[in-house]
């Protein structure tokens, strides 16, 4: 473990920084999770994870449990809709969602009673194989906000064989602080899913990865992971350097073992597994109780929530719900982000949903907006600095802008995660990371990869 | 409902760092402002009246340029400041006003506005300026004057660098450095180091320029790449073509506008590689040229020179050092076996 992690230094060192230090401003922090009461509606839309939307299973009037399978799909990247509350139908139609796409969605209006449906049982797991095919059952998606279905990431292919699994707790985004609640008060649950993963996939390295900015996390994991439950412990507790982004997947196998993901790659390519922590104590959970994916924690917060908060809410309530269950508004917001300041968007309408892989709601005022009108690039190279993928954005930016796909792609633009860096750091205030998006959409029209 | 009305969609990240182009700018005129008190206090007040006229005219040039040219205004990055700081520091203090405002003219609208403004220049703007005034003007622009302070008068004298190339390296027959220092015809070091010794208003004063670079560096404006390989090529030259002479790389070092060239205009973010390996290559590249330049060539400076070719090498630089992106894979070679068969 020692010679892993040196090795993880030296070969970070040699690559250099990449990445940017932003504010952190987990304000949130100290807020112990609180529950929100349950919603008169919920509004469940039949694509809340990356994959192929479900097909609605249930019609207006039917009436359903909490846990029950409302939506789902024969197609291989998907994971089940369940209710979140009990009640009945109200509709199943198209909805615009937060990010403006229309998509087919079921509303249930509550009856407050909360019941369970008949198929909550805790699943029967002995295998690998019965694991992915009980998380695929629990609608697990990657909790973290990327929305992929976890049980994909369990999926293990005799060619290429897994032997490290990373716990992904470094939450580098600014204000969201849902995962480092979770570390707190579920650590029991983590340490438990770890070690039930470790005995089914027989693990060599099992590493929750924390940023060092959050030193009561790492204490409190460490307490538990440190006492040796099991004869040769593998699991560690990693704390990693806080710089953005150092949660995103491919930083986080570099940093926790030194491993590189070629481009186009998966973790699963350099034998690893990395999952958001807040997905790994829902397994535990899930294994306990059969409860699939109903609710889940959320920050709120930004300059403009009255009482910032860490929420348990259910799938599917309107954000502006939660956002008036933290007090509301102390002024009009002039942007809200679904998701943290570097990757999330912005949305247009309260009135939406929340989903699976939402982990924040931040309301910014107009003076807290970050506003840099956009100049000329001066060829500063911060931007590729900045970049932990070693690209050039600027370079991308101007290719882009030309149509050139082959060039674009020598680039090395598919490499780009969009985590936002260069355009965070460009003193000019280019939407460096449009251009990116511009880059890859060029590409995909000329069929270049 | 209501109050959701006007909310702002944009693409990501919504935060952004407090860097600013004129922020940097205004970074860059703070750490010339040590070398411009010491070509003042060198050279007299003529320094001052020297600076203020090239910056006026070349926020003049830039103002009109971007009128004539109905583009948007850009006074305000500060930039035409830094270009006329830079070209005042590069002549000497006896310049004809009218001279200075043709420089001005050529910096600005000529190698900067011709080419579509900040940030679209090939070439540094002050130091073609430069050369541009010294082959037009050649007697002017080589006029230097000892240094005034102390009261004396402003009389035309030769510089330590060309008086440098008079001497004979490596234990040669001829003239030697400890000659030339006994007669007085260089400064001692130390005043080498302070400044006191005719040139350029901004290029003497190592201690000002060296305070100005660390500020530069410190805030993270510059990096140390370019002037360190520059520097330590330059220095690797000079040591082995004198035979390892320490007091001559010395003179070397501080002579001339290496110190102004290496951390104020080699660094210019435009005309230098984006990507480390560049900047090595474009460092080591501007070394070279110095070194070669005031050894063989009959010019006694070469800084202006070398740094403008090596700008014009820049775009070929960043293309033959492109650095490899996180998990690139090497192409497999069967393209080129394909096109064979």
């Amino acid at each position: 473990m020692s010679k892993l992690r040196a090795d993880a230094i030296l070969k970070a060192v040699a690559r250099g920084r990449g990445g940017v230090q932003v504010a952190h401003n987990k304000r949130t922090a100290d807020n112990e999770i609180v529950r929100m009461p349950i919603p008169a509606t919920v509004v469940l839309p039949m694509q809340q994870h990356i994959g192929a939307p479900c097909k609605p299973l249930v019609k207006a009037g039917d009436h359903v449990d909490v846990g029950q399978v409302i939506g789902d799909t024969d197609q291989f990247l998907s994971v089940p809709i369940h209710a979140s509350v009990s009640g009945t139908v109200k509709s199943v139609a198209d909805i615009t969602l937060a990010n403006g796409r229309i998509a087919p969605a079921v509303t249930i209006e509550s009856d407050g009673l909360q019941t369970l449906h008949e198929s909550v049982v805790p699943p029967v797991v002995h295998t690998k194989e019965d694991l992915v095919k009980a998380i695929r059952a629990s609608g697990l998606v990657g909790l973290g906000g990327a929305g992929f279905p976890s049980f994909v990431k369990l999926t293990v292919k005799d060619d290429k064989p897994i032997d490290t699994l990373i716990v992904n707790a470094a939450e580098c985004e600014p204000y969201i602080t849902v995962d480092y609640r979770e570390c707190i008060e579920n650590s029991w649950d983590i340490m438990t899913s770890v070690y039930t993963l470790g005995e089914l996939y027989g693990f060599k390295h099992i590493i929750i990865a924390v940023e060092d900015n959050k030193p009561e996390a790492i204490r409190i994991l460490k307490s538990i992971a440190d006492k040796d439950i099991h004869t040769g412990n593998v699991v560690r507790v990693m704390a990693l350097k806080s710089r953005y982004p150092q949660g995103a997947e491919k930083m986080m196998v570099l940093s926790a073992t030194g491993r590189k993901v070629p481009q186009g790659k998966l973790p699963a390519d350099v034998g690893c597994i990395v999952m958001n922590v807040a997905s790994v104590a829902f397994v535990a959970r899930y294994l306990k109780t059969g409860k699939p994916l109903t609710s889940r924690s959320v920050t709120v917060s930004g300059d403009c929530i009255k009482n910032p908060a860490n929420v348990r809410v259910h799938i599917g309530t309107s954000m502006q719900e939660i956002i008036d269950f933290c007090g509301g508004f102390t002024e009009p917001p002039a942007k809200i982000l679904s998701g943290g300041p570097m990757m999330g968007a912005a949305i247009v309408d309260t009135h939406v949903p929340l989903l699976k892989s939402n982990n924040a709601v931040l309301a910014f005022s107009e003076k807290a907006l970050a506003k840099k009108p956009a100049s000329d690039c001066i060829r500063c190279g911060r931007c590729h600095a900045a970049c932990p993928m070693g690209l050039i954005p600027t370079q991308i930016e101007k290719y882009a802008v030309l149509g050139d796909a082959e060039t674009l792609s020598t680039l090395g633009t598919s490499v780009c995660m969009e985590c936002g860096s260069c355009a965070y750091s460009c003193p000019a205030g280019k939407p460096l990371v449009q251009y990116m998006r511009l880059a890859k959409e060029v590409m995909r029209q000329a069929g270049v990869k | 409902m209501e109050e959701n009305k006007k909310l702002v969609v944009s693409a990501s990240p919504h935060a952004k760092s407090s860097a600013t182009v004129r922020g940097i700018m205004l970074d860059v005129i703070i750490a010339l402002i040590p070398a411009a008190f010491a070509g003042v206090t060198v050279f007299g007040l003529r320094a001052a009246l020297v600076m203020a006229v090239c910056i006026g005219c070349c926020l003049l040039c830039e103002f009109l340029a971007r009128k004539v040219m109905k583009r948007s205004n850009t006074l305000g990055d500060l930039s035409a400041v830094v270009t006329g700081l830079l070209l005042a520091f590069n002549l000497p203090v006896k310049t004809p006003l009218w001279i200075c405002a043709i420089g001005s003219f050529v910096a600005i609208v000529v190698v900067k506005q011709f080419f579509g403004g900040i940030g679209h220049n090939f070439a540094n703007p002050a130091i073609t300026a430069r050369i541009v005034l010294l082959v037009s003007f050649a007697s002017a622009l080589t006029n230097f004057t000892a240094p005034t302070v102390g009261g004396a008068d402003a009389v035309s004298t030769a510089t330590p660098l060309a008086s440098l190339s008079k001497i004979t390296l490596a234990g040669g027959v001829g003239t030697q450095l400890s000659d030339l220092i006994a007669e007085g015809q260089i400064p001692a070091l130390l005043k080498m180091f302070l400044g006191v010794r005719p040139g350029c208003i901004g290029e003497t004063c190592a201690l000002a320029l060296l305070l100005g670079a660390a500020y530069l560096l410190i805030r993270g404006v510059i990096k140390i790449t370019i002037p360190a390989a520059y520097l330590l090529t330059f220095t690797c030259f000079m040591l082995i073509a004198s035979g390892f002479d320490l007091t001559y790389t010395a003179y070397e070092l501080l002579s001339g506008g290496l110190l102004l060239g290496a951390f104020f205009m080699a660094t210019d973010y435009t005309t230098s590689p984006i990507n480390t390996a560049g900047k090595v290559v474009f460092g080591v590249g501007c070394g070279v040229l110095t070194a070669v330049i005031r050894l063989y060539c009959s010019l006694p400076e070469g800084v202006s020179y070398s740094i403008l070719l090596m700008n014009i090498a820049c775009p070929l630089i960043e293309k033959l050092t492109a650095p490899k992106y996180f998990g690139f894979i090497k192409k497999k070679k069967e393209k080129k076996a394909g096109d064979a068969a």
